[in-house]
C-alpha cells in the first residue's frame, strides 16, 4: 500500500510544470485535513469537558444523561445546532452578517499552520512564526466588531465596542509578552523556541521541566496567560458577551451553525493560546524528565502526547478559572491590561535584555 | 508561473478591493475592503519574500489601526449626502494629488522596467532570516535615524493625547489599592443589641 501510494506521488511529481504543483497542492490539503479534524473533534470534547470541570468544581455532576459518563453529549449538541434554523434580521446587513461568523473561524484555524507537534512535524515550519501568530490573533477581532456592526442591534453593537477596546489593548501585552520569548530563544521560528528551552543547566542534568522558559519569565508567562484570557473574551474578562448586562454580546441575534461557528472559535481559540503558552514556556513537544521511559516507551516517546497532556492542563486552566472568578468589571480590565501589564512586560524586556549581556545569562 | 499565477491573482484582489474602498456607498464597507486591500498587499510583499514587512503590515495597520478606524466609522452617524456634496469643489485638488502619484509611481516602474533581471531578488541562503537582517540594518547601520524617528513618533503621541485629553469633574474614579486595603473593621460595625420581647 504504501508503495503504491509512493510510486503514485513520484509519477505525478514528474508530470510536467502542473505536476509538482497538483502534488504540493494535495500534500498540503492533507496536512490540513489532518490537523484541523481532530482539531474539531478537541473542541467538541472541551466543550464536553468544560461543563464536567466545573460542574465537578461546584459540586455538580455535569451532563450524564447522553451515552455513558455523557460522552456523547457533544454529538447530540451538534446534532442541535445543525437542525436549528439561522435567522437573518430583517435590517441586519445581511452579507456580513453571515460573512462575521467565518471571519472569526478563519485565523483560529489558520494559526495552526505553524504550530510545531513533534520534531519536524509542523505543517509550515517557516522562519516568521511567532510573527505569523500574532498577525492572525490580531485578526479575530473583526469577527465580533463585524457581527456586532451586522446585526443592527443594541446589545451586539455594545459587545462590539467593548471587544475592540478590549481585545487591541491585551494584543499589545501579548506582542510584548512573546517579545521577551524571542529574545531569550533567539529565534522567530516556533521549533527553534522549542528547541532552545531544551538546553541549560538543569536540562544536562535530566531535569528538562526546570529549564524551560517558564521558570526563568515566570512573570512574563502570567502576563501571557492572563492576557491570553482576555484575548480569547473567557471568564473573568468576558464582559464582550456579558450575559448578565449584554445577554451575549455580538453574538445575541446568531442561532444554529452561525452561533456554533463563533462558539468553535473560542473554543479553538481557547486550544491554540493553550498550545501557544506550551510552546513558548512549557517546552512544546519535550518531556518534563530524561528518562528511559520517556524517551522509548509509547506512548511517552512520542512528542505529540507530550503536547497534548500538556496543553489538556492549561485548557483546563481556562475552565477553572471560569469556575473560580467573577466578571471583572470593564473599567478594571482596561487599568490591568494598560497600567499594569504592559509596564511589566517593558520593565522585563529591559531586564532580561540586561540580564542576556551579563556573564549569569542562561541563554547562551 | 505559479508565482505569477498567484501574484496576478492577489494583484486583481488588490485593485478591486482597493477601487470598492472609494466607491462603497456605506462607508463601513468602504473600511472593510481597505483591510482587504492591506492583506492583499501583504500577500503580495510575502511573493516578494519580504516576510517581517508583509507581517508587520498584518499586525499594525489591519490589527490595530484599522480596527480603530472601523470602530470610529461604526460610530459616527456619516450623511452620505453631505460628504457627496464636496465632490466637485474638491476634485480639481484631488486631480492634481492624484496626477502627482501617477508621475511618481510612473518613474519608478519605468526606472526599473531597464534592468528588470536585477528586480528579481536573489535567492537567500539557507537559513537566512529577513527579520535578522532587517533588524541588524536598524540597529546598527541606522541607528540614530530610528531612534530620531521613535522620538518624533513618541512627542507626536503626548501630542495627540495631550491635545485630547478631557478631564471630567463629574467622572467617578476608584482606587484600586485602596479598595484592595479596605478592611471589615473599616466597613463593618457590630452592634450588640438586646433581643425584642413580645410586648
Amino acid at each position: 500500500m504504501r508503495e503504491w501510494w509512493i510510486d503514485k506521488a513520484d509519477w505525478l511529481q514528474g508530470q510536467g510544470t502542473w505536476g509538482p504543483m497538483v502534488y504540493a497542492t494535495a500534500m498540503a490539503l492533507a496536512g490540513i485535513i489532518a490537523i484541523v479534524a481532530p482539531l474539531f473533534a478537541c473542541v467538541a470534547y472541551l466543550t464536553l469537558w468544560e461543563r464536567k470541570l466545573i460542574g465537578w468544581i461546584q459540586i455538580r455532576i455535569g451532563p450524564n444523561r447522553v451515552g455513558p459518563l455523557g460522552l456523547l453529549q457533544p454529538v447530540a449538541d451538534g446534532v442541535k445546532l445543525l437542525m436549528k434554523e439561522i435567522i437573518v434580521p430583517s435590517s441586519a446587513n445581511k452579507g456580513l452578517y453571515i460573512l462575521a461568523p467565518i471571519v472569526m473561524l478563519m485565523p483560529a484555524l489558520a494559526a495552526w499552520a505553524v504550530i510545531p507537534f513533534a520534531p519536524e512535524v509542523v505543517l509550515a515550519d517557516i522562519n516568521a512564526g511567532l510573527l505569523y501568530i500574532m498577525a492572525l490573533s490580531s485578526l479575530g477581532v473583526y469577527g465580533v466588531i463585524v457581527a456586532g456592526w451586522a446585526s443592527n442591534s443594541k446589545y451586539a453593537f455594545l459587545g462590539a465596542m467593548r471587544s475592540a477596546a478590549q481585545m487591541v489593548s491585551y494584543e499589545l501585552a501579548m506582542g510584548f509578552a512573546l517579545v521577551v520569548v524571542l529574545m531569550v530563544s533567539g529565534s522567530l521560528k516556533l521549533s527553534d523556541i522549542v528547541v532552545s528551552q531544551g538546553r541549560g543547566l538543569f536540562a544536562s542534568m535530566g531535569l528538562n521541566f526546570l529549564s524551560w522558559n517558564w521558570l526563568p519569565l515566570l512573570p512574563i508567562l502570567v502576563v501571557y496567560f492572563v492576557s491570553g484570557v482576555a484575548e480569547t473574551n473567557r471568564a473573568p474578562f468576558d464582559v464582550v458577551e456579558g450575559e448578565s448586562e449584554i445577554v451575549a454580546g455580538h453574538m445575541i441575534e446568531y442561532s444554529g451553525m452561525a452561533f456554533a461557528l463563533f462558539f468553535l472559535a473560542e473554543y479553538m481559540n481557547m486550544i491554540l493560546i493553550s498550545t501557544l503558552t506550551v510552546v513558548m514556556f512549557f517546552g512544546g513537544w519535550q518531556p518534563p524528565i530524561d528518562t528511559y521511559l520517556f524517551a522509548e516507551v509509547p506512548p511517552f516517546k512520542f512528542g505529540l502526547f507530550w503536547l497534548f497532556v500538556k496543553t489538556f492542563v492549561v485548557v483546563s486552566m481556562f475552565l477553572w478559572l471560569r469556575a473560580t472568578f467573577p466578571r471583572y468589571r470593564y473599567d478594571q480590565i482596561m487599568r490591568l491590561g494598560w497600567k499594569i501589564f504592559i509596564p511589566i512586560t517593558i520593565v522585563w524586556i529591559v531586564v532580561v535584555g540586561i540580564w542576556m549581556q551579563t556573564p549569569w545569562s542562561l541563554w547562551r | 508561473m505559479y508565482e505569477a499565477a498567484v501574484f496576478y491573482a492577489f494583484g486583481a484582489v488588490l485593485l478591486v478591493s482597493a477601487l470598492a474602498v472609494i466607491t462603497a456607498r456605506n462607508p463601513v464597507h468602504g473600511v472593510l475592503f481597505l483591510v482587504l486591500a492591506f492583506f492583499t498587499a501583504s500577500a503580495i510583499w510575502l511573493l516578494l519574500r519580504a516576510e517581517f514587512l508583509a507581517i508587520a503590515l498584518v499586525v499594525v495597520y489591519v490589527g490595530a489601526v484599522m480596527v480603530l478606524f472601523l470602530f470610529v466609522v461604526m460610530m459616527l452617524d456619516i450623511n452620505l449626502e453631505r460628504v457627496r456634496e464636496g465632490f466637485w469643489r474638491n476634485l480639481p485638488l484631488a486631480l492634481v494629488v492624484g496626477g502627482v502619484m501617477v508621475v511618481e509611481m510612473v518613474l519608478v516602474l519605468a526606472g526599473k522596467y531597464f534592468d528588470i533581471v536585477a528586480t528579481r531578488p536573489a535567492p537567500f541562503p539557507p537559513g537566512y532570516s529577513n527579520t535578522r537582517a532587517l533588524g541588524r540594518l536598524l540597529y546598527t547601520d541606522y541607528c540614530y535615524a530610528f531612534e530620531i524617528a521613535a522620538v518624533v513618533l513618541l512627542v507626536a503621541i503626548i501630542a495627540a493625547i495631550s491635545l485630547t485629553l478631557r478631564r471630567r469633574k463629574d467622572s467617578r474614579y476608584q482606587d484600586p489599592a485602596e479598595q484592595v486595603r479596605a478592611r471589615r473593621e473599616e466597613r463593618v460595625r457590630l452592634v450588640s443589641m438586646p433581643a425584642e420581647r413580645d410586648a
